[in-house]
């Protein structure tokens, strides 16, 4: 029984002083490292914003969204026109603000379509925007050869793109831990069910998906000056709806942390493979997605919990519960 | 007191009137079953008390409150709750926040997370499931399943409780023990309207029947009036002639 007690505050420990260790390590980088693995983390943390908002809703209730590529667009483009005008900072809520807005709009008017319904209209929605932001940029605006973004110091925008991640990652611990997110989840269980049982799924999925789509623009204008030339093209990459899915999966959605090891795995795999092998490196990123859905359904974190629950620790807990019952 | 009423209710699938002109009404207190052959328009009768779909014609009060134009999570908050014919439970959640979520937004007044834990927890022992509460909600049994909906429905403290066939499946002791569980919400002064196959639960536990027969309510009354009904008996047991002619 004490063992059993020590194992389990000592985890929290353990647990807590990883994440402090990470952070620290994060916070720290900048002053020793180079440039290029500054970057790297910089993308790193940018994908895990990316990856565990879209989880945060997509991955609970089921409610497939490709929509992720407009939401960083918008923020990015926010950048390219007001860096001028307005502080770095209040840009980067801006293009926060204007994705929500955003997400507003499309989830009252598509978040009663159904599974692969929702899932189509959002990617198209991708497309609509890229172009339509395409035409109007280039040919009622007239900027025909994109936006130069203001060059910034990597460490600053680490450092920032740190804080971000930090903020997006514990407002969606704290939803994914109230009442909201309980409500996503019976959403995600049986909609029909949770609706009886009196959640306002409409508002419920709106609500969520405003928030999350928040964060993905935020992070898109945070990013632009690190894509430096900006062009909604770019902005509007479809690549970017499917590399945060591919991320959750990856590291599992059960979990509140699956989606950070996967943005971590994939981030570094998306820099060094496109170094290296350039042309094939989405092949390479489809054979791991597909090898994971045959053999990993549950991500890297269902791989964790079945192996926590072979390890002799685990039965020794088991054993501890078990004799406490006998003893009550 | 009338806790339900239904005025000339009607619905209409395309062409097809699912449910049609129905009067009915339900006191306070009572255990009402209600009968009827395979597409008669039970469930959407029920689907329409929860709001699931709108009424095409008619209305139906509650406490004297119309739910016409309501959404079901209102319906429920004001005190209607109800299982479901095919059950459908949240296969992502362990038992015990199954019932959790019923105790959560179910009920009329926002309520505290300890607040709602008790609820779920005295919901779940009162249909016997207190010992499952940890597990995985998809290693349950059907009637296990089916208990816990029940759970689920009464942790949102509705006053009317819809039951959906609950004892359809279930072997001759479990429908027993589904029965005995019925009476025992009725004592805890809920209302209880059931759709019902099985008609040893229905006889045994109802004080009121009504018989649907291609959405229109060809009978009402006591158990005994309803099993002399020539009608009724006409319906359930001419079929066979009906299908010869």
């Amino acid at each position: 029984m004490d063992i059993t007690r020590l194992f389990t505050t000592h985890r929290k420990l353990l647990v807590v002083g990883f994440v402090l260790f990470i952070l620290i390590f994060l916070a720290t980088f900048p002053l020793y490292g180079n440039a290029y693995y500054i970057r790297l983390l910089t993308t790193i943390l940018m994908y895990t914003v990316l990856a565990v908002s879209w989880a945060m809703f997509s991955g609970t209730t089921g409610y497939m969204s490709l929509a992720t590529a407009a939401f960083f667009g918008v923020g990015v483009m926010a950048m390219a026109f007001l860096q001028k005008t307005l502080p770095f900072p209040v840009v980067i809520v801006i293009g926060g603000l204007l994705s929500s807005a955003l997400a507003f709009l499309i989830g009252l008017v598509t978040l009663r379509l159904r599974g692969i319904y929702f899932a189509i209209f959002t990617f198209g929605f991708v497309m609509f925007i890229g172009q339509t932001a395409y035409y109007i940029d280039s040919h009622i605006l007239g900027n025909v050869w994109g936006h130069q973004i203001i060059l910034m110091d990597p460490g600053m925008l680490h450092y920032m793109m740190l804080g971000l991640a930090v903020v997006t990652l514990l407002t969606i611990y704290f939803i994914r831990r109230s009442r909201y997110g309980l409500a996503l989840l019976s959403i995600g269980g049986n909609e029909e069910a949770a609706e009886h049982m009196g959640i306002n799924t409409t508002m419920t999925k709106v609500i969520l998906f405003t928030i999350s789509s928040f964060f993905m623009g935020a992070a898109g204008a945070l990013m632009a000056p690190a894509i430096v030339y900006v062009e909604s093209r770019i902005a509007f990459n479809v690549f970017n709806s499917f590399m945060p899915i591919l991320m959750a999966i990856f590291g599992g959605m059960g979990q509140f942390y699956g989606p950070v090891i996967g943005a971590a795995v994939f981030g570094y795999l998306d820099r060094t493979l496109r170094v290296e092998l350039s042309e094939y490196f989405m092949l390479v990123f489809g054979i791991i997605l597909v090898m994971v859905i045959l053999f990993l359904p549950n991500g890297i974190t269902g791989l964790i919990q079945s192996l926590q629950n072979t390890r002799p620790i685990a039965k020794l807990l088991h054993r501890g519960k078990e004799e406490q019952h006998a003893n009550t | 007191m009338r806790i339900l009423e239904g005025q000339s209710v009607t619905k209409f699938f395309g062409g097809l009137a699912a449910v049609s002109n129905v009067d009915f009404h339900i006191d306070q207190g009572e255990i009402v079953g209600l009968i009827g052959p395979n597409g008669a328009g039970k469930t959407t009768l029920f689907n329409l008390v929860s709001t699931a779909f709108p009424v095409s014609s008619g209305e139906i009060r509650f406490k004297g409150q119309k739910l016409n134009g309501l959404k079901p999570h209102r319906v429920c908050k004001i005190g209607i709750g109800r299982t479901f014919q095919e059950t459908k439970i949240f296969g992502n959640m362990p038992v015990i926040q199954n019932v959790l979520v019923g105790a959560f937004f179910g009920t009329p007044t926002r309520v505290s997370g300890a607040g709602a834990a008790r609820e779920a927890s005295q919901a779940l022992e009162f249909v016997g499931l207190s010992a499952m509460a940890g597990d995985s909600i998809q290693d349950l049994t059907l009637v296990n399943q089916k208990r816990v909906e029940v759970a689920r429905a009464l942790a949102t403290g509705p006053e009317l409780l819809l039951l959906d066939e609950l004892m359809a499946g279930l072997n001759p002791a479990e429908v027993s023990e589904a029965m005995e569980l019925v009476t025992k919400i009725r004592d805890k002064g809920i209302t209880i309207f059931m759709v019902e196959h099985v008609m040893k639960a229905i006889m045994g536990i109802c004080e009121r029947i009504m018989v649907l027969h291609h959405g229109e309510k060809i009978a009402e009354g006591t158990p005994q009036e309803i099993t002399a009904n020539k009608e009724v008996i006409e319906i359930y047991l001419g079929e066979e002639t009906h299908a010869g002619s």
